[in-house]
């Protein structure tokens, strides 16, 4: 017998105990929004600012107009000489015409350029698909256009997230994405969750910034014109 | 079958060797330094986490219910994992012990001619010693995590399983890796010292042909594997080398996405008292065709090693509903004195104290589940609320009885039994259960008393004898009441 028929086996022999009825999760949350306040798109704003930064992610406030603008000046400040960005993306042709020293496409399959993505690519600029305020956390959803290691392998990652896509909750922001419905839409082949630079506190429980991916996290927050 | 042959004899610890750890960790004052301040402050900062002590309770009761009722429809669920993982293009492997699951992995990692593996964190890899079955493949398996990569440089095993090398000061660390990190000077800065680490690691990442890693929630219906992590190791070890192995006990699945966000909420506040952490990784499928990065195969190991022996047993199957979050070894009084190698066993502190018998088998294990107080300090903190204190209660009843009617015996049942505490403890019943020998009995010992040995073996080592009263409390009552 196959050592997964056996394990099936040795499962449904055992006795069924209590009967389990499902959780209703939704409803726990729906019940929980009702006793809380109400929130609104700036107060949203505001915990996702104040939570984010406590991660250490950087906020720069921007608008639909300048935003590109913004990114080139702080490549410089940043001392940025390569960025890494999707040609196919939804921002490339505004990146393209920002003048931007070093853009750099990211246009083949990464096995053609490991070591130069790994020792020769200073920042990554992606799109995001909304953020969570009360953990102050992207989510951003990697595809063919903005590849998995945009986010991961440069030592800078820029950011773009539209204020407007603020959620409360991790839960509503399944929601608002479509992965948590009656009729979930089919998950990404990787979908993530970032909340600031990645650090760890292994030595001596003393937290340390860029443990292996980004050392620094910078969110371009575009409100609307006049916003900022 | 029913009898499932799936302990580990591969970290075989006699249970006699357990006490005699214990008493030279609680000697080591180092030692009980470094955990007392680390599980202080992450005791601290889990408290900060929940203010609210009502709001708590009903998140503990829902993600209680979500656990339970996984673990109440867990053959079909699994069977349902594998069939949507299959259709995502992940390839589902089982094993029922810690041998098979090598053999997987090492088959997998031979058919692509790897040299090297890094490793994300799992403590479902330390549970089957693969390293060890890679080294003896010929293969370098790699820690990435920075603290297994500290403990595995050093020829050790993690202490705790959220915090790895949390017996270490970085003096200790400085030195460790001034000695073995190639071209590493003596440094005790923190941020230099990971620094180091990064850039060994960042080489490793870009050379091996398979990352490794485990699983904190595996979705059934969309055929997501989870995983938590702050480094980006674990993204790392899933995203950059062309083939990606996850390997995960049978118990972590759950039926629907939406059962994450609860246990997710309650998994990163319980360790290490964060909201959420850097990253929160949902894998759902190997690089797609027009994808320019991922890895090219992605598969799952589904690994038994006992716990169908946790889950025959109705009462005992609680201890299934783990996330692993290592609150109970945080808060208990044991392992903050004692650390977590004094156990032995993959999984220290009161967690391991109730999955290790399963694992390992009785005979091997039938100490850790004495090794407490009954404080019930682990119970109390459980986000899944596992009832650590009766399970520990049941364990020791199991190591030195048969087992109950109708009950299959556990591996190693009754390993602890002995002939001399059968037979005291057949005197005692005898004593207690007849009126005229009792009395006799306690007569004799209030009159005899003088002969009362001062040296009584291990009681005596920190406490004074035992030493019967001059006269019975009968006869002590009788002179009281005659008195007044």
């Amino acid at each position: 017998m196959s050592a997964r028929d056996s394990i099936l086996r040795r499962l449904r022999a055992a006795p069924p105990g209590q009967l389990v009825l499902p959780p209703d999760v939704p409803a726990f949350y729906a019940a929980v929004r009702e006793q809380a306040p109400a929130t609104d798109r700036a107060a949203r704003i505001e915990l996702f600012c104040e939570r984010m930064s406590f991660w250490r992610g950087e906020i720069v406030r921007v608008t639909p107009g300048n935003w590109a603008e913004t990114l080139r000046v702080l490549c410089v400040t940043k001392g940025v000489n390569s960025l890494l960005y999707g040609p196919r993306g939804p921002h490339a042709a505004t990146l393209e015409a920002a003048g931007i020293k070093g853009l750099k496409p990211y246009d083949r399959p990464v096995d053609e350029w490991k070591p130069e993505l790994f020792r020769d690519t200073d920042a990554g600029f992606t799109s995001t698909r909304g953020g969570i305020a009360e953990t102050g956390t992207l989510v951003v959803w990697p595809d063919d256009k903005e590849p998995r290691l945009m986010s991961l392998v440069p030592p800078i990652h820029f950011a773009l997230l539209d204020a407007n896509a603020i959620c409360d909750t991790p839960f509503e922001a399944m929601s608002a994405q479509g992965w948590i419905s009656d009729k979930p839409v089919a998950m990404p082949s990787n979908a993530l969750f970032i909340s600031g630079p990645s650090k760890t506190a292994d030595i001596q429980i003393t937290l340390a910034y860029g443990a292996h991916g980004p050392k620094e996290l910078v969110i371009l927050l575009l409100l609307g014109e006049g916003e900022s | 079958m029913n009898a499932p042959e799936n302990t580990q004899t591969l970290s075989f610890i006699p249970a006699s060797e357990f006490k005699q750890r214990t008493t030279e960790a609680v000697a080591d004052a180092h030692l009980r330094q470094s955990f007392r301040s680390a599980m202080d402050f992450l005791m601290a900062k889990r408290a900060a986490q929940f203010p609210d002590a009502d709001a708590l309770e009903a998140q503990r009761a829902l993600a209680e219910h979500i656990r339970r009722y996984s673990l109440s429809r867990l053959p079909e669920l699994l069977e349902k994992l594998e069939r949507q993982l299959t259709a995502n293009g992940i390839q589902v492997h089982w094993a029922e012990n810690a041998e098979q699951a090598n053999a997987i992995i090492v088959g997998i990692a031979q058919k692509h001619s790897a040299e090297l593996m890094v490793k994300g964190k799992s403590m479902v890899s330390e549970e089957t010693e693969l390293n060890h079955a890679m080294e003896a493949a010929g293969i370098a398996a790699l820690e990435s995590d920075m603290g297994e990569y500290i403990v595995q440089l050093d020829g050790e095993k993690p202490s705790h399983i959220i915090m790895p090398a949390i017996h270490k000061t970085k003096q200790q660390i400085a030195r460790l890796f001034a000695e073995k990190v190639p071209g590493a000077s003596y440094t005790e800065s923190v941020d230099e010292l990971i620094g180091i680490g990064r850039a060994v690691l960042r080489e490793k990442f870009m050379a091996a042909e398979i990352g490794l890693s485990g699983v904190n929630f595996a979705v059934a219906e969309t055929g997501t594997l989870c995983l938590v992590e702050n480094e980006g190791n674990g993204r790392m070890c899933t995203t950059v080398p062309d083939v990606h192995i996850a390997i995960t006990g049978i118990e972590k699945v759950v039926e629907k996405l939406e059962h994450v966000p609860p246990l997710l909420n309650l998994l990163t506040r319980s360790a290490t008292g964060q909201i959420i952490t850097t990253y929160f990784n949902m894998i759902s499928r190997p690089r797609q065709p027009g994808e320019l990065d991922g890895p090219k195969e992605v598969h799952l190991v589904l690994l038994d090693n006992g716990r169908t022996q946790a889950y025959a047993d109705e009462q005992m199957r609680a201890t299934l509903q783990c996330i692993r979050c290592g609150a109970c070894m945080n808060h208990c009084p044991v392992y903050t004195r004692i650390g977590g190698h004094a156990y032995g066993t993959t999984y220290p502190g009161p967690i391991g104290e109730i999955i290790s018998p399963h694992m390992m088998g009785l005979a091997a294990t039938h100490a850790l589940p004495t090794a407490s107080t009954l404080c019930g300090a682990c119970g109390e903190v459980c986000p899944v609320k596992i009832p650590i204190p009766d399970l520990l209660i049941r364990l020791r009843a199991e190591a030195t009885h048969d087992a109950r009617p109708g009950h299959a015996p556990l591996v190693g049942q009754g390993a602890a039994r002995s002939a001399l505490m059968d037979f005291v403890w057949a005197g005692w019943a005898a004593l207690y259960s007849r009126p005229a020998l009792y009395r006799a009995f306690v007569w004799l010992a209030t009159r005899f008393r003088f002969l009362t040995p001062p040296m009584q073996s291990g009681w005596t080592v920190s406490r004074t004898p035992l030493k019967p009263a001059p006269r019975t409390l009968r006869e002590q009552l009788a002179g009281r009441h005659l008195k007044t």
